[in-house]
């Protein structure tokens, strides 16, 4: 890990235009799953992405965060490689296995499909697992059920489930709570934080809720265009930047929502074991 | 006893009931029918040239098919039309470039009528192996390909964030249904082929929980209005693919019916 060379907190000003950037992110990560570097996005002379660096090692949650058209899921695409950087470079670590939760997914009702073809759909046999990784996610009860019938929150486990089925070691999950409602969020982001814990997963969560992501993330990245800030949530929320963007109440709004880890972070954002010694957790 | 022809015209429609069926519900699935049609109405300009550069006519519908969904995807990098428009106009360009070459061509070899409304009774053995051997291997990409057509049906993102050659399924998709307007053609006629994929797809639907069973059942429903329609066309002296698409418009009407029925209940 080269925490040495990895700031704590990647600063720029926000607000204005950049004729020169820092990048002091050096070289590729080698632990990462997936990792950017300069990476560049432009749609009909508009600049979108602004060389981005991003790295999503093993067992981290990782959380994009920004203001509408900050492109978050442009980036996210670019990573995924549903489109393509005007500039930059993008690595993926030779066995990483990528489960994607897109941020819409719009079921077409003229396919007839249940829940458990769907979650086996290319895969050769796959049909003995399909019960334990729906029970993982707690959707064991639609199994059966045909996929446009499925509620959001439903929908959700079952997209999530298809990616533990593939035995996905990265999570790349885009707004994944749109359309549940605020019980099933919470649950959503406490079942991804048990997949990090249980299975060692990677993940990559796009999101503008500050308060439960802020919680939930090992380091966050405050994207708009280009990086604003990056760390771990206690530092990105107390930038000046964060602050800038999403004003200065949902920052202190924040702190109020800040519960304990069960886990302490590093300077580089590496999540580590709380030491005993310093209490219970929770 | 049935006629030699008629029962050319039976075997013909049987094999085609079954080669439409899984194409037809990827092309529902798929919003594909306007393409479908268009490259359907291109197929008389592919008969046209055929004639013209004297090759195989189903070689040059299938040419002029693949040309055509080349063109497609060169004027989709632009994004200010949608994709409906792009298709009308390539569409009707190519069913106009279709009539103009086939009058300059008309007293000649080219029956006009027989390629736009089919002429199933006028099947030669010929045109069956072509049917058969054609379908066989249609139905064969199809089989291969079939969980990859049916993940990118379900959501084509998805499918390619978790690596699978969506690009390759769709290059498949297009040529398997090039190729099967191209002998389906003689048949139904290009104007009323896309009927033949989409019509028993649809009325499968309802009826189906799984994507092998809407094929089964679509396969099932269009062996029926092709035998259905030749014999309505045999009794009441009507052209054969008029007489298939209506027989399919009953059966598609009906289960519309039904589904109409379940959703205001």
């Amino acid at each position: 890990m080269s925490a040495a060379t990895h700031q704590h907190v990647h600063g720029h000003n926000c607000g204005h235009d950049h004729h020169h950037h820092e990048h002091n992110a050096g070289p590729i990560r080698v632990d990462a799953l997936l990792s950017g570097r300069g990476v560049s996005f432009a749609r009909g002379g508009r600049t979108i992405l602004e060389h981005i660096d991003i790295d999503i090692g093993a067992g981290e949650i990782v959380t994009l965060i920004g203001p509408n058209g900050a492109g978050k899921t442009t980036l996210v695409r670019v990573l995924l490689g549903l489109e393509k950087s005007d500039s930059g470079t993008i690595a993926r670590r030779a066995d990483v296995k990528i489960g994607y939760v897109p941020q819409r997914f719009d079921r077409d009702p003229a396919i007839p499909v249940t829940v458990e073809r769907f979650l086996a759909l290319g895969l050769p046999d796959a049909g003995a697992d399909v019960p334990a990784v729906l029970a993982e996610v707690g959707a064991s009860r639609v199994a059966g059920q045909q996929l446009h019938g499925l509620s959001g929150g439903e929908l959700q486990r079952v997209v999530l489930a298809r990616a533990l089925l593939r035995n996905s070691n990265l999570l790349v999950l885009d707004e994944p709570v749109r359309g549940v409602d605020y019980v099933g969020e919470a649950e959503l982001y406490g079942l991804i934080g048990r997949l990090r814990t249980t299975r060692g997963l990677g993940v990559l969560l796009v999101s503008h809720d500050l308060h439960v992501v802020m919680a939930q993330s090992d380091r966050v990245i405050c994207l708009n265009r280009h990086v604003c800030c990056s760390g771990v949530p206690e530092t990105v929320s107390q930038h000046p930047e964060y602050a800038r963007l999403f004003g200065a109440q949902a920052a202190r709004a924040f702190a109020v929502y800040h519960h304990a880890h069960d886990h302490s972070h590093d300077l580089a954002g590496e999540a580590r074991p709380k030491d005993p010694a310093q209490g219970q957790p929770k | 006893m049935m006629e030699p022809f008629f029962i050319r015209a039976l075997l013909a429609g049987l094999g085609l009931g079954i080669i439409a069926a899984p194409l037809g519900c990827l092309v529902v699935w798929r919003r594909m029918s306007y393409f479908g049609s268009t490259v359907a109405h291109a197929g008389l300009l592919g008969v046209a040239l055929g004639l013209l550069l004297d090759m195989d006519l189903t070689l040059g519908v299938i040419l002029v098919s693949l040309a055509i969904g080349g063109l497609l995807v060169v004027m989709q990098r632009q994004r200010m039309l949608p994709v409906d428009s792009l298709l009308g106009i390539l569409s009707h360009a190519a069913l106009a470039a279709g009539l103009v070459a086939a009058a300059k061509l008309s007293g000649q070899r080219l029956d006009l009528m027989g390629y736009l409304f089919g002429d199933i009774f006028a099947i030669t053995n010929t045109d069956l192996v072509w049917i058969f051997a054609g379908g066989a291997v249609v139905l064969a990409i199809v089989g291969w390909l079939w969980n990859t057509l049916v993940a990118v049906a379900v959501h084509e993102e998805l499918a390619a964030a978790e690596g699978l050659d969506t690009r390759r399924a769709e290059a498949a998709l297009i040529l398997i249904l090039a190729f099967t307007i191209a002998i389906a053609m003689k048949i139904v006629g290009v104007l009323l082929i896309i009927a033949f994929l989409i019509m028993p797809a649809a009325a499968a639907r309802p009826f189906a929980t799984t994507p092998e069973g809407m094929v089964g059942l679509a396969a099932l429903f269009g062996v029926t209005g092709a035998v259905g329609g030749l014999f309505l066309s045999n009794g009441w002296d009507i052209a054969g693919g008029p007489s298939i698409v209506l027989v399919l418009s009953a059966i598609a009407g009906f289960s519309m019916t039904r589904l109409v029925f379940a959703a205001s209940r």
